[in-house]
């Protein structure tokens, strides 16, 4: 079974976690202002790209926290773990990583 | 005389059914996706509107995604009148399929049970059985006993963890054999004139204002005056080359087959609660399908603990299956849409028709949106059975929420 390396409890099996879908979805400033077709994008519209992805996961068996991940959807393969408070990742950072052999 | 092999019955196949085509520079329509809906909306566009200058573009092998991996269940017992409508047209012709290919597609209609075993699912169900009749759709109602006569190997005692409360049934419902249901809708469009291209991968489009004016294709460059794109769990990738966003998450989707046994099932049984669907092939395997893995997947793979789960829920519901074995799994890719309805008709550019949508359940559709998407094609205007599943719906708010319906894995 794969494992996913919570940011807290380090490598786990992936039935411990929940999926949460794209991350870094932020609520509209102002939704107030927000036509019908923004509020659909925000609501129904989420990316879907075959490669890097960066999710939302929850380790929902075990410390119950959620975190970040950059997750290749066509090898399945876990690039990067990180806080909810970090930024996310660029693609120079994730290649720096996968070089150096300290991506989870 | 030996006693016969298992499947020894089935017809053979000659060895060509169509030619594999080298692409031309142009065609009045380009499909992308050599699939089920692609190869169905090739055959209705040659068929009912005697549009021939086709060409369905495969990236990989004629019909080998979902088509290849589904587990080739046919109904159309949905909730709403508009998908009732769409799967009920689909329905009407599969009945004529066979004929109408001049192929054999194992067409069974053998009936399919959808389990109730909560009270809400109880409510829910017999709510579906009305709507279904009220859509001239055949539907019953069947209390446990029914559905032991109708199915002996499920389990109904009121001791298992969910016990059977009752079930919908609808007759007319059944399987195919998915492999031939491709070939001959394949069959058909080559014998019409459609360029069937395999090993063509879409690598971008062309584009002057708002049309498409080609395809870019990993064997060059191909012209065209209309673009359809049913390449159902890659879709997303398609409509990122374009620039425009489409409502959907691809997930894996996982399906097994069981070594070849004796019939023992005689029908198709579907459990929304305890997340398994089960026929038995004609050759005697076990099909049954699971739910999609959770997150988003194009590895045509899925966890393993996805299998684990769907058949503890498949041995308490027929206990006679737990000496079974386990043949093989596979996984497809599928395209979820956030209503479980699918999303089909015209898009941002004017001559690029959308179909995708279809989750766990476009086999079934096959025929009918075949038929109903070349004719949208043909008259440049959605036809009333596609009407309704619009990109726009999601700005307009109009939904077809069928996830009660939909399946399993939605």
């Amino acid at each position: 079974m794969q494992l996913i390396a919570c940011p807290w409890c380090g490598p786990r099996e992936e039935v411990e976690f929940h999926y949460g879908g794209q991350a870094h979805v932020p609520y509209p400033d102002s939704p107030a202002e927000l036509s019908d077709e923004e509020w659909a994008h925000y609501v129904f519209f989420r990316d879907n790209p075959k490669g890097r992805f960066a999710e939302r996961w929850n380790h929902s068996a075990g410390c119950r926290r959620w975190f970040n991940a950059i997750r290749d959807t066509a090898t399945y393969r876990f690039e990067r773990v990180y806080r909810l408070d970090d930024p996310k990742p660029g693609v120079t950072e994730l290649a720096r990583s996968r070089e150096e052999g300290t991506a989870p | 005389m030996s006693p016969r092999t298992p499947g020894a019955d089935l017809p053979e196949h000659p060895d060509r059914l169509w030619r594999d085509a080298e692409p031309k520079r142009s065609y009045d329509v380009v499909i992308v996706g050599g699939g089920g809906h692609g190869l169905a909306t090739a055959h209705y566009l040659a068929k009912n509107h005697g549009i021939t200058n086709v060409a369905v573009l495969e990236k990989g092998w004629l019909a080998g995604g979902n088509m290849a991996r589904n587990t080739t269940i046919i109904r159309s017992n949905y909730l709403w009148d508009e998908s009732s409508a769409i799967y009920e047209h689909a329905l009407k012709l599969w009945e004529g399929l066979e004929e109408d290919l001049g192929y054999p597609i194992l067409f069974s209609q053998r009936g399919v049970l959808n389990l109730a075993h909560t009270l809400q699912d109880v409510r829910d169900s017999v709510r579906r059985v009305e709507a279904n009749k009220l859509n001239g759709v055949d539907a019953e109602w069947l209390e446990p006993d029914e559905v032991r006569k109708v199915c002996p190997v499920v389990n109904t005692s009121t001791d298992i963890r969910y016990p059977v409360l009752g079930a919908t049934y609808q007759p007319r419902a059944g399987i195919a054999k998915h492999d031939y249901v491709a070939w001959g809708f394949a069959r058909r469009a080559d014998e019409a004139g459609v360029d069937l291209v395999q090993d063509c991968e879409v690598t971008g489009f062309t584009t002057d204002g708002n049309r498409v004016t080609g395809v870019r294709t990993t064997r060059g460059t191909i012209g065209a005056g209309t673009v359809a794109l049913c390449a159902a769990g890659h879709t997303s990738v398609l409509t990122g080359m374009l620039g425009i966003r489409v409502p959907v998450q691809s997930h894996p989707l996982q399906a097994l087959v069981s070594e070849l046994l004796e019939p023992v099932h005689p029908t198709v049984v579907m459990s929304n609660a305890v997340h398994v669907y089960v026929s038995q092939a004609h050759k005697g395997e076990l099909v049954m399908g699971a739910g999609v893995d959770s997150y988003n997947g194009y590895g045509q793979r899925g966890a393993f603990h996805v299998i684990e789960r769907q058949m503890a829920a498949a041995v308490e519901l027929f206990p006679v299956f737990a000496r079974a074995h386990l043949l093989r799994t596979w996984g497809g890719i599928v395209d979820v849409s956030p209503d479980a309805s699918p999303i089909v008709g015209r898009t941002p550019y004017d001559n690029v028709y959308l179909n995708c949508g279809w989750g766990t359940g476009g086999f079934k559709a096959t025929p009918g949106i075949g038929s109903a998407l070349a004719y949208t094609i043909a008259h440049d205007e959605p036809h009333p059975y596609v009407a309704p599943f619009t990109l726009d719906r999601f700005v307009t708010g109009a939904l077809v929420d069928e996830h009660g319906a939909a399946a399993v894995a939605h």
